[in-house]
C-alpha cells in the first residue's frame, strides 16, 4: 500500500471519500455511485447528534440504577434486586469472577462511555493533551465495548423465561430492564454518530 | 498521479480510510495478508484466497444453526420435581407482557433476526459473483444495509448473558443444557469465522466491475 503523500487526507486533496466502501470521489458528489451511502467530508454538524444522544443515555441510565431490575419469587419469600444488588449477591454466594462481569459490564463499561464519548466530543472544538492517535484508540474501544454491556438485558430474558415454575420459583423483569436497554441503544446511537476523521483534522478547522 | 488525482479514472485507483481519511493508492496486497491505514492502523484490505465461497458456505451455516437453536430447546431448569425448557425464542418473548413488548421485539432483533439477515444478505450479494454473474438486483443497497446492521447483531454477547444467567441460578435450581445451547455456541464461533473472511473491499470492488469477479479467486491479479 503506497502513501500518496506523507498521509494526505481525501479532503486536502479536493476529493470525498465513501465511509461505507472507501471508495474517493470529486467533492462534490453527494451520493456514492458506487454504494449509494450518503458522501459528506466531515460530519460536523453530527457532534449537535452526538450530544444529544449521548444526554438521553445518561438520563435512561438514572432509572435503570434505581428501579429493580430482576422480581425473584420463591415459595416464601420474594425478593427484587438492582443492577449493583444484583452483583453484590452474586459476590455473596462466591462468585467473584462473574460478579466482576456484571459490575464491568453494567457499571464501568456504561460510565466509561459516557465519559469517554463527552471528552471525544468536546475534544473535537479545542486542542486536548491526547493525541490523535490516543483519541481514536479510545474511540474504537468505545465503538468495541459498548455493545457488550447489553449482558444484563440478556440475563433477565434468560432468567425470566427459564425460570416459571409455577408457585415454587418465578422470575419477572423489572422496569430497570427497558431503561437500561434504552441507555445501551442511545450511547451506541452517539457512538455511531460521531466522525472519527474530525479527530485527525486540526480542531480549528472543525469549528462552524 | 496527485496532479491527475481529480480525473475519474486515476480517482477509482484510491482509496480513503474510512477512520481518518488517509489517501492511498490501492493495491491488492498478497493473499493471506493485510493492507492496513499507516495512521490509524485500520485495516483497509485484507484479501483471502476463495474468501467469497466460504463466505457463502459460513452464511448459509449460520441461517441453518439459527433456525435449529431458536426454536430447540436451550436450557432447561429443575426445582423440586417442578421442570422448565426454554428455548431462544422463549427468551426472546420474556418481556412480552405489558410495555416490556419493545424490548422483547429490540432482543429478538439483536439476537436472532438481523445476524440471520445479515447472512442472507450476504448470500444474496455473493453467489452470483461467484457463479460469475452480474450481480442481482439492488445487490450493492443489500450489502451496504448487511453492513449498517453490523454493530446490531448481538449473537455472541448473548451466549456470555447465558453463562452469567447459570452462575446466577445453580443454586436456585438444577440447569441441564439442551441442543440448541450447544448450536448457539458453535453458532457464534461460524460469525466470528465468516466475518475473518468478508474482505469488504474486495466485495465492492467485484460489485463495481462485475466482469472480473472475485479477487481473491485470481490469486495474483492486483487491482
Amino acid at each position: 500500500m503506497s502513501v500518496v503523500d506523507a498521509y494526505v487526507t481525501a479532503r486536502a486533496r479536493g476529493l470525498v471519500a465513501c465511509t461505507r466502501c472507501t471508495r474517493v470521489w470529486p467533492i462534490g458528489e453527494t451520493r456514492c455511485p458506487r454504494c449509494g451511502s450518503i458522501l459528506i467530508s466531515r460530519r460536523t454538524r453530527s457532534l449537535q447528534r452526538v450530544w444529544a444522544w449521548l444526554i438521553v443515555g445518561i438520563i435512561c441510565y438514572v432509572p435503570a440504577n434505581l428501579y429493580p431490575m430482576l422480581r425473584t419469587q420463591t415459595l416464601f419469600t420474594s425478593s427484587e434486586s438492582t443492577i449493583v444488588g444484583g452483583a453484590i449477591e452474586i459476590a455473596h454466594y462466591g462468585s467473584y469472577g462473574i460478579a466482576a462481569i456484571i459490575l464491568a459490564a453494567s457499571v464501568l463499561i456504561p460510565v466509561g462511555k459516557f465519559i469517554s464519548i463527552a471528552y471525544l466530543a468536546l475534544s473535537m472544538r479545542r486542542t486536548v493533551r491526547l493525541s490523535s492517535h490516543a483519541r481514536h484508540k479510545l474511540y474504537e474501544i468505545v465503538e468495541f465495548i459498548g455493545r457488550w454491556s447489553m449482558i444484563d438485558v440478556f440475563v433477565v430474558a434468560i432468567l425470566s423465561s427459564l425460570v416459571q415454575l409455577s408457585s415454587v420459583a418465578s422470575i419477572q423483569p423489572g422496569p430497570a430492564a427497558i431503561t437500561f436497554a434504552l441507555s445501551v441503544i442511545f450511547t451506541m446511537l452517539a457512538a455511531l454518530s460521531f466522525d472519527p476523521r474530525m479527530i485527525w483534522d486540526d480542531p480549528k478547522d472543525n469549528n462552524p | 498521479m496527485i496532479d491527475s488525482a481529480r480525473s475519474d479514472a486515476s480517482v477509482s485507483e484510491l482509496i480513503a480510510c474510512p477512520q481518518c481519511d488517509a489517501l492511498y493508492n490501492a493495491v491488492l496486497p498478497d493473499m493471506g495478508q493485510r493492507a492496513t491505514c499507516g495512521r490509524c492502523h485500520t485495516v483497509l484490505i485484507a484479501p483471502r484466497r476463495g474468501a467469497f465461497l466460504r463466505v457463502i458456505a459460513f452464511s448459509i451455516t449460520i441461517v441453518i444453526l439459527m433456525t435449529g437453536a431458536t426454536f430447540f430447546p436451550f436450557l432447561s431448569v429443575r426445582v423440586a420435581g417442578l421442570k422448565n425448557a426454554s428455548s431462544v425464542f422463549d427468551a426472546t418473548l420474556a418481556f412480552v407482557d405489558g410495555p416490556m413488548i419493545a424490548l422483547s421485539v429490540a432482543v429478538t432483533a439483536v439476537i436472532v433476526l438481523i445476524p440471520v439477515l445479515r447472512a442472507m444478505l450476504v448470500i444474496y450479494v455473493l453467489t452470483p459473483l461467484v457463479l460469475d454473474r452480474r450481480p442481482l438486483p439492488g445487490a450493492r443497497k443489500a450489502f451496504r444495509w448487511s453492513e449498517t446492521m453490523k454493530p446490531w447483531s448481538m449473537a455472541e454477547i448473548f451466549v456470555i448473558g447465558v453463562a452469567v444467567a447459570l452462575v446466577k441460578i445453580s443454586d436456585l435450581a438444577r440447569v441441564d443444557y439442551g441442543p440448541a445451547f450447544w448450536m448457539f455456541a458453535a453458532l457464534v464461533i461460524v460469525i466470528t469465522v465468516q466475518d475473518g473472511y468478508m474482505d469488504r473491499w474486495s466485495i465492492w470492488k467485484a460489485l463495481d466491475n462485475p466482469r472480473q469477479p472475485d479477487p481473491s479467486r485470481s490469486g495474483d491479479s492486483a487491482a
